[in-house]
């Protein structure tokens, strides 16, 4: 019966939002609005508090089992510390909170950000090895590319550059947009298949 | 709810404007030609009796992956990226495959995590892999504890699955579903932790970094045509065929614009 329920809710919403789309008139656009925005925003608001109840039940599980302790309490301690230094002492400039989101979890996300240059060398380092004509041709691109963007384009010349952007601008963007047509008609088709009730996974599965 | 009802009923009743933005109406008739080929290919008989799908290796080496894992008594980490919510039809066809990864884990006894950065994606995550875990008969091997929300920062999010990835040393990753700049962070982690690899997302920027660092790639289409391609399921399946009806359609249309424009430089009819 729930997921009956759920799959007419989803029926009817996915026909309306489609019409709504083609729609000039403004209070189309207004529902619109209404339906992906607001009511999104009411269902995320339960959610959050699923996922913190989750997330406070799987590290104190972990801890009391003794796993993995040390990170696990910071991340807890984190959990409850920012909303209780942004409720007594708020969020604006010189706030305890914003210090907080400053210099501890600003840095620690810049942190991981930063790794992305070492992942990109290594991975690049297996991915360029010129063990097929195709890998090469990849290489060679690849090289090509780097070298166009670099100091030594400007005191050489623009030739560079121009093969450099012809490169990007078509053969690179059309097989972007080829590959871009096939993810649209699978979203086209995967939606479609929800609405009509074809595919019902989302549902937890079954017929 | 009653102020969305009063604007449906007002909006019906009392239509002053333009019914149909005239300028979307090109796209409004594409849109319904698609949507009678996938109507047409999914309920006809006939076409779903003769579709075949091509193999698709990244798909073919899933059973292959969780085997591998079960063999070597480590677990199978899957997660959706950082970029997505449950909106995304790219999310959708991540659980799409996730109930049929959830499925042969549960008949392996092989432990899955997913991790994820939404707190919906979470609670559809859960449904999805117990009732994976009650369908293959072995309910009592689901674990909720292994299905966590971790952050909602994207390299929070990446820090999380990264530490996890090294921590449990995953058999198996499966990464399907929207990435971001995460993308290379945890496919790195997972190469040096001996991980097989399976990925696929909707963005084609980092598409790029997958098939540099991963063993296999799902691309385009291909992370769409997974549910029917690993339930077989001959409706999804059939469907799956009206894209590639769809898609020449598009290359003859394509064919034909570019004709047209050297014939006559100045038309434009065919941009929409």
């Amino acid at each position: 019966m729930g997921r009956r329920t759920a799959q007419i809710v989803c029926t009817v919403f996915g026909i309306v939002l489609f019409l709504l789309f083609f729609s000039s008139d403004p209070r189309a656009n207004q529902l619109s609005l209404r339906i992906t925005n607001d009511y999104w925003q009411v269902i995320a608001a339960f959610a959050l508090i699923v996922g913190t109840v989750s997330y406070l039940k799987a590290n104190l599980v972990a801890i009391s089992r003794g796993k993995e302790t040390l990170f696990r309490v910071a991340g807890l301690a984190g959990l409850i510390v920012m909303p209780v230094l942004a409720y007594w002492w708020g969020t604006g400039g010189g706030s305890p909170f914003l210090w907080v989101f400053e210099n501890v979890q600003a840095p620690m996300q810049a942190t991981v950000f930063a790794l992305l240059a070492f992942f990109v060398a290594s991975a690049s380092l297996r991915g360029f090895r010129a063990r097929s004509v195709p890998a090469t041709v990849l290489l060679l691109s690849a090289a090509l590319i780097l070298l166009s963007r670099t100091a030594l384009d400007a005191t050489s010349s623009s030739t560079l550059a121009a093969v450099s952007d012809w490169f990007r601008n078509y053969p690179s963007m059309a097989a972007r947009r080829a590959i871009l047509i096939g993810i649209g008609l699978g979203s086209l088709t995967t939606s479609l298949r929800v609405i009509v009730g074809i595919e019902r996974t989302w549902l937890g599965g079954g017929k | 709810m009653q102020g969305t009802l009063l604007l449906i009923i007002v909006a019906i009743t009392d239509p002053p404007h333009a019914w149909i933005d005239l300028a979307k109406l090109p796209t409004l008739l594409a849109a319904v030609v698609a949507l009678g080929v996938v109507l047409y290919t999914t309920y006809s008989k006939r076409s779903r009796e003769r579709f075949k799908p091509r193999e698709i290796s990244g798909l073919r080496a899933v059973e292959d992956a969780i085997g591998r894992a079960t063999e070597m008594a480590r677990p199978v980490l899957y997660t959706p990226g950082w970029g997505g919510d449950i909106q995304r039809p790219t999310t959708i066809a991540s659980m799409n495959i996730l109930s049929q990864i959830a499925e042969k884990t549960a008949q392996y006894d092989c432990t899955l995590y997913y991790p994820t950065h939404d707190p919906v994606i979470q609670s559809v995550a859960q449904e999805v892999i117990r009732e994976s875990y009650v369908r293959s008969g072995f309910a009592e091997r689901y674990r909720e504890e292994n299905i966590q929300f971790v952050s909602t920062s994207q390299f929070g999010y990446a820090a999380a699955v990264e530490g996890m990835i090294t921590r449990t040393k995953p058999a198996a990753v499966f990464m399907l579903g929207t990435f971001e700049a995460e993308s290379l962070i945890l496919a790195e982690t997972a190469n040096e932790t001996g991980a097989i690899q399976i990925a696929g997302t909707d963005s084609t920027i980092q598409l790029a970094f997958f098939i540099v660092a991963c063993d296999y790639t799902l691309i385009g289409e291909e992370l769409f045509a997974a549910s029917g391609y690993l339930s077989g399921d001959k409706a999804i399946l059939a469907s799956v065929r009206a894209q590639d009806i769809l898609k020449v359609g598009i290359v003859g249309f394509v064919v034909v614009a570019i004709v047209w424009g050297l014939v006559d430089p100045g038309s434009t009819w065919w941009r929409f």
